[in-house]
């Protein structure tokens, strides 16, 4: 069985420092034994940091000094856990003979280990070390999953150290160069980082400037950001998803109360008259109807015209005119019907004809009809009805279409940032498809998260 | 039940057991290896200096795996071209024992497994899968390392290995494995998974100046 033995006091851990074997200048290590290789900032010599008296292991001349944004030494609180930054690489890649670096800053805390910054055009990353492999996906290599996520692959390229100053856990050599994949899924980024013996995966999550200024309480402003990078998070967030999720519910809204007022207004006849039209009758054949009164509140009025008609037709001019305020609203209406018997029965037309003017204000209103026909035709029976209350869809038409205004400017606006990200892409063209395809992805992913 | 408790062959100091099937362990005082007889402890080599050491976790550190609680007992580093890590021997309360290794501050508690028919080091290049347990492994790396220093309890005799081949492999949902080849012939396996310093809940951890 067990027993608690005495509780050793080992003296807490030592902060050293070496001389440099070559200018001898005073070189600290601020990882304790992590360190595998310090470079000595004055003359920029790669030590053995486990054995600095004897160990020259490169000297390297650079043509720039690269000097990080935030000095070696400096310690911020990320994610809850303070860290020191100890080492500093510049990485370059080159893609059509143009030249890309980046900073990667080492940060160190003596009970947590290892993490790292890294930062391109403005842009900053804080990056752990994966612990679960990501799942290669079955539908080839452009696409991996890692805790329920699809990263896509965004860009391959051979990452060659320009510049190193401090320390790392590892063999760092100038001008060395591994095989680097990133994945992407905004705001996160995989990257996979290759030699024969040994593939390492990283979690990268992007961070403001303005957010390292603050954790490592830098003096001034961080330089500024630069274009959009590969995973940098849509401005917008998830606002087009949200946007068009209200729509949604916005238009079904419009949708019930469109139906419930159909169902639920009170229609009601206000006027009827059944006429005849004599089309040899010589004379004006215009006439106004009795007056009749239309209730509050304002909606619209039906008009329906009924004629007994057998291959002829009538043409009717309406005009609504209130009494009081002598407003009208002019409006014709052509009735027509044919029928006969080719190969066949046929009709054309139809003896029935409504429309419905919409919101019309209450008032004292009378008709004004003057209708038209054929010399030929003879007398024509025809009614006229009114009917006020008809619920128009000219409303429900109209909201829909300018709630879709924003929906569709955001998405719009989503649409083209994801094109600028995937622009610097090395996986082909940044075609419609794949930011769409892209903007998919990303929604799937949110749902996974809930 | 009480402390077993001897006397150093080698300086006559009191040697300690905290865990009943340790095999070795290391005179506190003398750094006299001790493995132990059916009657008493046989000095069998002498520990040099240990490398400079950076790990948080020292013999006495307590911790919980999940809701079961250990102490760290012994350990072995191991140096590497890239450097040294750690694997600290752990008992837990209810005598079974695990490691906890620290490499670079990436900890990983794992445990022996009894599983036969293990491939030879040169069939599990980097990339090769493995099922164990009903999970899918595949090789991450593969390091050659020898003992550079052991410090107390052990279940078993380690103290003059040549180089040794291990492989590790991990799993798609944060298991570890590693194939230890210290035998050859009979390689040994040991599963496990990745833990968070936090997650731990270390007491008794050394202090680093400045922090």
């Amino acid at each position: 069985m067990l027993e608690s033995g005495p509780k050793k006091q080992i003296p807490a851990v030592s902060v050293r420092s070496l001389n440099c074997p070559n200018c001898g200048a005073t070189v600290t290590l601020r990882s304790f034994g992590q360190a595998i290789n310090v470079v000595c900032s004055g003359c920029h010599s790669i030590l053995d940091a486990q054995n600095p008296q004897v160990q020259v292991l490169q000297q390297f001349k650079v043509k720039m000094k690269w000097d990080p944004l935030i000095p070696l030494g400096s310690r911020g609180k990320l994610r809850g856990t303070m860290w020191e930054v100890i080492g500093f690489q510049r990485r370059e890649i080159e893609v059509d003979d143009v030249t890309y670096g980046w900073g990667e800053y080492l940060l160190f805390n003596p009970y947590q280990g290892f993490r790292y910054l890294t930062e391109y055009d403005g842009h900053w990353n804080y990056v752990s070390p994966l612990r679960s492999l990501p799942e290669a996906r079955s539908t080839g290599l452009n696409t991996v999953r890692y805790l329920n996520e699809t990263y896509k692959r965004f860009q391959t390229a051979n990452a060659k150290t320009a510049y190193v100053i401090g320390e790392f856990p590892w063999q760092v050599r100038f001008g060395e160069t591994y095989q680097v994949t990133d994945y992407v899924c905004p705001p996160r980024v995989l990257s996979s980082e290759g030699s024969e013996k040994e593939v390492t995966w990283s979690l990268g999550e992007y961070m403001s400037g303005k957010d390292i200024w603050k954790a490592f309480s830098l003096p001034g402003a961080p330089p500024p950001a630069v274009g959009v990078y590969e995973n940098q998070p849509s401005p917008l967030g998830d606002t087009p998803k949200k946007i068009w999720r209200y729509w949604f519910f916005l238009f079904l809204a419009a949708l019930v109360l469109q139906v419930y007022n159909s169902v639920t207004s009170p229609e009601q006849a206000v006027f009827t008259h059944s006429y005849t039209f004599d089309t040899q009758a010589t004379g004006e054949p215009s006439f106004v109807t009795e007056e009749f009164y239309l209730k509050s509140p304002d909606s619209p009025v039906k008009v329906e015209t009924q004629a007994d008609l057998n291959n002829n037709w009538i043409y009717l001019n309406y005009a609504l005119i209130n009494v009081d305020t002598g407003q009208a609203w002019d409006f014709s209406r052509e009735v027509s019907y044919y029928s006969g018997y080719d190969d066949g029965a046929w009709s054309e037309g139809d003896r029935n004809d409504s429309v419905t003017l919409p919101a019309v204000p209450s008032g004292r209103y009378y008709l004004r009809v003057e209708p038209e026909g054929d010399k030929n035709t003879g007398a024509i029976n025809y009614s006229v009805k009114l009917t006020r209350g008809v619920p128009t869809p000219i409303w429900f038409v109209i909201a829909c279409g300018l709630l879709l205004v924003p929906a569709i400017m955001l998405s719009w606006r989503s649409i083209s940032f994801e094109h600028r990200r995937w622009e610097e892409s090395d996986s082909g063209q940044p075609g419609v498809a794949s930011v769409l395809s892209s903007l998919v992805h990303q929604s799937s992913g949110d749902k996974n998260d809930s | 039940m009480t402390e077993r408790t001897s006397n150093c062959p080698n300086c006559g100091a009191p040697v300690a057991f905290r865990w009943s099937s340790s095999v070795q362990t290391v005179c506190e005082y003398c750094k006299s290896i001790l493995v132990r007889t059916d009657v008493d402890l046989k000095k069998v080599g002498q520990v040099a200096d240990l490398p400079p050491d950076a790990s948080p976790i020292q013999i006495t550190t307590e911790g919980k795996y999940g809701d079961r609680a250990f102490v760290v007992v012994g350990r072995i580093i191991y140096e590497y071209e890239q450097g040294n890590w750690n694997e600290w021997h752990i008992v837990f309360n209810d005598g079974k024992d695990g490691w906890l290794s620290d490499a670079q501050d990436e900890y990983v508690i794992s445990f022996q497994q009894d599983i036969g028919n293990l491939p030879p080091p040169d069939k599990a290049p980097v990339g090769t899968q493995f099922e164990w347990k009903k999970i899918r492994f595949a090789v991450t790396s593969r390091t050659n390392a020898h003992y550079a220093g052991v410090e107390g309890e052990l279940p078993f005799e380690y103290w003059d290995k040549e180089d040794v081949i291990f492989i590790d492999l991990r799993s798609e949902q944060g298991d570890f494995a590693t194939l230890d080849y210290s035998e050859p012939e009979k390689p040994a396996l040991y599963i496990g998974k990745a833990v968070d310093f936090d997650d731990l809940r270390l007491t008794n951890v050394r202090k680093f100046e400045g922090w």
